[in-house]
């Protein structure tokens, strides 16, 4: 069968928070997966054969000139029925997914509270802020469509977005993240390690970490380091301190922090400060500010590494970039499209690495479910696909 | 108040907090909406609504069917069920009489809508407005 099924739910490693599941809940995450991975190979491509069989020519006849950005795409697309077609289903099992999802993980809410705190009481690497206050960039929206995102707590000590968030990773990405859905920062460990074998960080900070998925790999890669883990949402730091306490990784520190305000730690106190899939679901004048602080903590000579989803340049086509934005609008990420607009040179000179200490690389996730299978070419599907833009730099030293 | 501490205290261990879900209701809240307006893709909302409503027993479809898998399985494995023998299985007459009456009551309980539309055009004297029929009716 040349078709790439993905791997059924029961594959994913279960860890001591790991939400149970039972035979139907599964069930409905592996056909889910499977509705996303049939999108994305057999209708998703429809959309480029309409766009340019009939949506840009319309344009163009109709404008007597070709569509010039995203922005054209979006308001020209909308009205094909194969794109609307597309876009309604895809839309559709994002909400199925945070259904069943919050399904299972709310009818054991108490359990799992019970069970992170249980593990939480046994060690001394999460530090949960009284008196925290979530930026606002956070409180306005449901990241992927999630009611109460990263930091809505129902009750003191819950962690269920946060499981909920763990498994239902399984079926946006089709499984396309590994066992431990933590492809992303395994990716990024190996390189690192490959590409500067002397870099021996002490210190390292992971800004954004959630639940620590992409966190783990770069610790378990870098023992003898101390690792920081910040995120604003507490259910996550409480979920993420529990599943690393169990799956063995002992030198992370999760800690309550908002990322513009990093005063909790020294001026050049990491030689290494990370962001992974975070910058995103940020704001646009958080991100400078959260920028000024990573060149502030970051060491003379210390690395800058952000993975993001490719930015937009004029080499990237307006389609691709409309259906890159599409996540923006419609799985509720509404910075990425702002985001992906920004230099990340600038950025990077904001955080005090000069142009000429800039890098960027593209990196594609670590997939230990389907070893064999994981350089099949599976369908594009803009801003799912696990293969992303690492940019950053080494500080001036 | 001492002692109510000290009672709380098991084992030298503080006592968990007392994590109260009282307040949730997982059967609605699991379908809470997220922050922001629902964008609709399809030129009429009501043919998203039903698009909607349909992926979602298509999915509860796939989910018996796994779980049917399941049963398949296990009863094999005991001896108790062949699936060589399921997929060579050929119904006497009685039973592919029965199974076709059930596919076919399967059919029309799916397609109830279109039949009955098609009756309205068929029999149009029995389709008359309800707000028609209540007015003739308080006449009577």
């Amino acid at each position: 069968m040349s078709y790439p099924l993905p791997p059924d739910y029961t594959r994913l490693r279960k860890h001591a928070v790991s939400p149970d599941f039972d035979h139907d809940e599964r069930a409905r995450y592996n056909f889910l997966a499977n509705l996303n991975r049939y999108i994305a190979t057999a209708i998703a491509p429809g959309n480029k054969l309409a766009y340019d069989l009939r949506v840009a020519p319309a344009y163009e006849a109709e404008h007597g000139r070709p569509i010039k950005d995203r922005h054209e795409v979006k308001e020209a697309i909308s009205r094909d029925p194969i794109y609307q077609t597309w876009a309604a289903l895809r839309r559709s099992t994002m909400e199925m997914r945070q259904q069943n999802g919050r399904a299972v993980v709310l009818r054991q809410a108490r359990e799992l509270a019970q069970k992170a705190h249980e593990i939480n009481q046994k060690h001394d690497r999460l530090q949960i802020k009284s008196e925290f206050k979530v930026p606002p960039y956070l409180r306005h929206v449901d990241n992927h469509l999630m009611p109460g995102s990263y930091h809505t707590s129902l009750f003191e000590g819950d962690v269920a977005n946060a499981a909920n968030y763990d498994s239902g990773i399984f079926v946006t990405t089709a499984g396309m993240l590994g066992t431990l859905t933590d492809g992303g920062g395994k990716a990024i460990a190996a390189w690192v390690k490959e590409t500067y074998p002397d870099f021996k960080p002490s210190r390292i900070l992971d800004i954004g970490c959630g639940l620590g998925h992409n966190t783990l790999p770069i610790a378990a890669m870098y023992p003898e380091a101390e690792v920081i883990a910040i995120d604003a949402g507490e259910p996550m730091l409480r979920y993420g301190a529990a599943r690393a306490e169990d799956l063995g990784v002992h030198n992370v520190t999760f800690v309550q922090a908002d990322a513009e305000d990093l005063s909790a730690f020294a001026s050049g106190s990491f030689d290494w400060v990370q962001t992974t899939m975070f910058l995103h679901e940020t704001g646009g004048k958080a991100i400078h500010r959260i920028f000024k602080e990573i060149g502030r903590v970051t060491a003379e000579g210390g690395l800058n590494l952000h993975i993001e989803q490719p930015q937009y340049t004029p080499e990237m086509s307006c389609y691709e970039q409309f259906m890159r934005d599409w996540d923006a609008y419609y799985n509720a990420e509404p910075y990425w499209g702002h985001m992906h607009d920004l230099q990340p040179e600038s950025l990077m000179a904001e955080a005090g690495v000069p142009n000429a200490q800039f890098m960027q690389v593209g990196v594609r996730a670590v997939n230990d479910l389907d070893p064999v299978k994981q350089d099949r070419k599976v369908a594009e599907d803009f801003g799912r696909t696990p293969v992303w833009n690492v940019f950053g730099g080494w500080k001036k030293q | 108040m001492s002692d109510e501490l000290s009672s709380s205290h098991a084992g030298g261990q503080l006592k968990a907090p007392d994590f109260d879900t009282q307040g949730i209701d997982d059967v609605l809240m699991a379908g809470d909406k997220s922050k922001g307006g629902r964008p609709y893709f399809l030129e009429d909302p009501s043919v998203e609504r039903v698009m909607n409503i349909t992926m979602a027993v298509a999915t509860e479809l796939a989910v018996v069917r796994e779980r049917l898998d399941t049963l398949e399985r296990l009863l094999e494995r005991q001896g108790l069920l062949s699936r060589a023998d399921m997929e060579a299985f050929v119904p006497t007459e009685a039973q592919a009489a029965e199974r076709q009456g059930w596919h076919a009551r399967y059919a029309a309980r799916i397609l109830r809508i279109v039949q009955q539309e098609i009756q309205a055009v068929a029999e149009p004297e029995n389709n008359r407005d309800m707000h028609q029929i209540a007015d003739d009716i308080n006449a009577m």
